[in-house]
């Protein structure tokens, strides 16, 4: 069945191909029954490879499937890698995605661009596909531009509005910065050990010294593009303005799985990581540094899918914390939970505004409970998981990935638990704002409130399941349970291991969890007592806000500050560019060398007297010149 | 009884050179166009039998093979060259080569 | 030994008249010394045993190309009287560049390569089955193809021969 590898980005690409070529003849029902079932095939696929991986030994199957790039020393096999992690991955992409599928054919059913979209999304999965399964790391790059790709173009999905174009451009432009360090950080991977297969690589890596500048460069090279990809500080605006695309594309590429490509490239090379203890703290540092950030500016935003945005930054904030700690299951652990309530949250945040007929303001929603009951429990359950509510999914992962912290720093810890805390406030507040008062809408959208078709509902439901049961896979032995994704991913991660010591005492680990939920359980009665009790609501466009709430609200001006520190002198650079360089000396230059030309084959031409015989006379001394130097 | 025998190559390359020569002085020294054409011809002449010489020492047929050929673009060569030098002479009313002067600056 | 009289005279012949060809006033008298030349060259053709090409030889130059310049200067009613004159000048200097060229020339090809040893001559090549081998074995594809560019000769004399071209 591992044979059948291939398969798996191949179906999504025939899907692609099918309804890119053909779509606008096809019926919207054919093109969704081709979009869904090519992504459901590759889903049962890879969990038949899961399982098959679980039942046998040998955890790492390399599979060949021809020879790519070969020139001189250099040759790249176009081969596939299975292993727990890729595998993993590969469920969380397939089965996902598969589920935003599904959700897409009700949420876009009255949309012109319906097939596109649908072609769109499979070749997303497709790309997503090869960058997982990939063996080395060129795959993995031409995957990683595959989705940056898809990413630009669901974002500029409605291309009408130049607004949504100039976010997608920006995600694109964005991403360029990461992926020319990550490019940079494969060449020196080539340069550094002469292969850029992940095998190769990591078998001569254990040999290095911890430490050694090499491998620092090209962990921090290689973290450059995963910040861009990952949105981390300071590469972070792209994703909120990312979220002009349809909201099944929030929930699968800027939630789900594109942004965690960054997550799974450095827990796929955890052993340099792991050999750079520089690389580590900086990667630390900028985790948490984001998820706090992130989660300050999501603390004051009004657009249901603005806060979403920044708590994913947030989110995705933790995962490089607990990278950074070298607590890499935890960091997977947490990609996939994440994957589960945040693909809940922003399909629920879809539900909810298709049927509030496309306004995204919470202050204009409220009281939704009664109207969309399906969206609100799932949506409850969702918001509960990213709380870090026990028993739901988040609760594990978050605790396993502060845990680490705690043990690695102190402050870290501390800093997640603040981050948290704001985390419950702010998805509480979302989740009050929009579900609990009165409706504060308009009388013709209180008219149109809906419940959303079974088509949307249903992946709602599967995915609040996996919200509430997804964190069994890795209940802490303090509680008596067992860690089974910790066993499974063992494999992979076995060579960091030491990093990853467990000395931490299960009654810390108690304690640690008791703060942690007293501390979400702290945030969540304020958030109540503001927003429910008190039925405080966020101020209006035109209020006047304090310095600090208008700081955040204003998301720290980093926007602005790009503008003006980078881009408007970069433009003014290339203006001068064009106007001098280009049009005085480039231009100068060639059309100098032109009018050169045109002077000297004026007077050149004199010779041409047309007179044949003197032709004649000038050929035969040429043909003596040209003997007699032969003779010499 | 032929002459391989008993005369060296050089003479040959000698003939032939002395004749392509008066080829060229043909071409350098005449204004009619049409006798400008009979020295080419010359001059084709000579290295065709330059070519047969060597043929004939080095016993190698392929030499003389080659001289049907230059006989072939030579007649072809002829057939169109004359022609255009009758519409020259019907347009210009001369065959003197210093007036067809056109092709210049 | 008559053989080397024969090459003797016979260079001196078409040395001779190969001159005349161009010394000639008279075009039409260039044509016939030009003629004569062909006839001393077949000549020198028989003496190296390439009897046939001598033959063709004679029948395309001597008797098709040579009677087509005949006929082009006698419809252009060429003359002594029509004939151009260069400057004496021109002329000096012409010599003067054909002379360089043939002392050039014969200095170049002093040292043109060796010859195999006379015991090793074959004198059957130029028989026509032995070029006919060779010309049909090695050459038949630029055989064909010299066919087509005939065939073109004859197109483009044919078209620019025609009073007016429309």
């Amino acid at each position: 069945m591992i044979k059948l590898v291939g398969l798996i980005p191949l179906l999504p690409l025939i899907g692609f191909v099918i309804i890119g070529l053909t779509g606008k003849k096809l019926s919207k029902q054919l093109v969704s029954i081709i979009g869904c079932g090519s992504v459901l095939g590759a889903f049962a696929i890879a969990l038949e490879i899961f399982f098959q991986l679980t039942g046998q030994a040998e955890k790492s199957v390399t599979i060949d499937l021809f020879s790519w790039i070969t020139a001189g020393k250099l040759s790249i096999p176009f081969s596939f890698l299975i292993d727990p992690l890729s595998s993993l991955f590969l469920l969380i992409i397939t089965g996902v995605g598969f589920l935003i599928h599904l959700y897409s054919v009700g949420y876009m059913s009255h949309d012109e661009g319906f097939a596109r979209f649908f072609a769109y999304l499979n070749l997303f999965i497709f790309f997503m596909l090869l960058l997982v399964l990939g063996s080395n790391y060129l795959i993995m790059f031409v995957g990683w531009e595959g989705v940056g790709l898809c990413s630009y173009l669901l974002i500029g999905f409605w291309f009408k509005n130049t607004a949504y174009n100039n976010a997608a451009k920006k995600a694109f432009v964005m991403n360029r910065i990461g992926d020319l360090g990550f490019l940079l950080g494969i060449i020196l991977i080539f340069v550094t050990f002469g292969s850029i297969t992940y095998h190769d690589v990591f078998l001569q890596a254990k040999n290095f010294a911890s430490g050694n500048p090499a491998l620092t460069a090209i962990t921090l090279l290689l973290f450059i593009g995963a910040m861009g990809k990952s949105a981390q500080l300071p590469l972070y605006t792209w994703l909120p303005d990312a979220m002009a695309g349809p909201t099944p594309v929030s929930a699968l590429i800027h939630a789900a799985t594109m942004v965690t490509a960054g997550i799974y490239m450095i827990a796929r090379s955890n052993i340099l990581y792991t050999l750079s203890p520089i690389a580590m703290e900086t990667v630390a540092i900028i985790g948490i540094c984001t998820a706090l950030f992130a989660a300050t500016i999501g603390l004051a935003q009004n657009d249901i899918k603005k806060i979403l945005a920044y708590s994913t930054v947030s989110q995705l904030g933790y995962m490089f914390l607990a990278l950074g700690v070298g607590a890499y299951t935890g960091a997977v652990f947490h990609v996939m939970t994440h994957a589960f309530f945040k693909a809940l949250l922003f399909l629920g945040a879809g539900s909810v505004i298709h049927a509030m007929s496309g306004e995204q303001d919470i202050r204009m929603m409220g009281g939704l409970k009664k109207h969309l009951p399906i969206t609100h429990i799932t949506f409850l359950l969702g918001t509960l998981a990213i709380a870090g509510c026990p028993p739901f999914s988040g609760f594990f992962s978050k605790d396993e990935i502060l845990a680490n912290a705690f043990e690695n720093n102190k402050l870290l810890w501390f800093l997640g638990v603040l981050g948290a805390a704001m985390t419950t406030f702010y998805m509480f507040r979302l989740y009050f704002l929009t579900f609990k008062g009165d409706f504060r809408g308009t009388k013709e959208q209180h008219h149109h409130l809906h419940e959303s078709p079974k088509s949307m509902t249903i992946p709602l439901v599967i995915l609040a399941v996996l919200s509430v049961i997804g964190g069994f896979v890795g209940i802490p032995e303090a509680l008596g349970g067992k860690h089974f994704l910790e066993e499974f991913l063992k494999p992979v991660f076995e060579d960091s291991s030491f990093r990853m010591v467990h000395s931490i005492s299960h009654q810390t680990e108690y304690a640690l969890m008791g703060i942690a939920v007293l501390v979400m359980g702290g945030a969540l009665y304020y958030a109540y007592t503001v927003y429910v009790k008190n039925k405080t609501l966020p101020a209006a466009e035109d209020e006047e806000l304090k310095p600090i709430h208008l700081l955040v609200y204003k998301k720290y001006w980093v926007d602005e500050l790009y503008e003006n520190v980078i881009t408007k002198p970069l433009n003014f650079f290339s203006d001068a560019l064009h106007k001098v360089v280009d049009n005085q000396v480039v231009d100068g230059l060639v059309n100098g060398t032109g009018r050169f030309v045109t002077w000297i084959s004026g007077i050149l031409r004199y010779a041409q007297t047309g007179n044949l015989g003197f032709y004649l006379f000038v050929m035969v001394i040429g043909i003596v010149i040209i003997l007699c130097s032969r003779m010499l | 009884m032929s002459a391989i025998f008993t005369i060296p190559i050089e003479w040959y390359i000698l003939l032939s050179t002395v004749l392509f020569s008066i080829g060229v002085l043909g071409v350098l020294f005449r204004r009619n166009a049409i006798i400008i054409f009979m020295s080419i011809e010359l001059m084709l002449n000579a290295v065709n039998l330059l070519l047969v010489a060597f043929s004939s020492y080095l016993s190698d047929s392929k030499g003389q093979v080659f001289v049907f050929f230059i006989m072939a673009v030579a007649a072809a060569e002829v057939a169109v060259g004359l022609a255009i030098l009758m519409m020259v002479y019907r347009n210009s009313k001369s065959s003197d080569i210093n007036d067809l002067s056109k092709l210049k600056w | 030994m008559i053989t080397t009289y024969l090459f003797y005279l016979l260079a001196f012949l078409s040395i001779m008249f190969g001159l005349m060809v161009v010394f000639a006033k008279n075009p039409v008298h260039s044509v016939l010394y030009l003629v004569i030349t062909f006839f001393t060259i077949a000549g020198q053709y028989v003496l190296l045993n390439a009897q046939f090409l001598a033959a063709v030889h004679i029948i395309v130059y001597a008797g098709a190309i040579m009677v087509l310049f005949l006929f082009v200067i006698m419809l252009l009613n060429l003359n002594k009287e029509t004939e151009p004159h260069k400057s004496l000048w021109l002329k000096l200097s012409a010599t003067i560049a054909s002379g360089l060229l043939l002392v050039v020339l014969v200095g170049s090809l002093k040292n043109a390569g060796t010859i195999p040893h006379p015991a090793n001559f074959n004198t059957n090549i130029g028989l026509i089955e032995n070029l006919g081998k060779t010309l049909f074995n090695d050459f038949l594809l630029p055989f064909e193809v010299s066919s087509i560019l005939l065939l073109a000769a004859m197109v483009g004399a044919v078209m620019l021969g025609k009073k007016s071209i429309k």
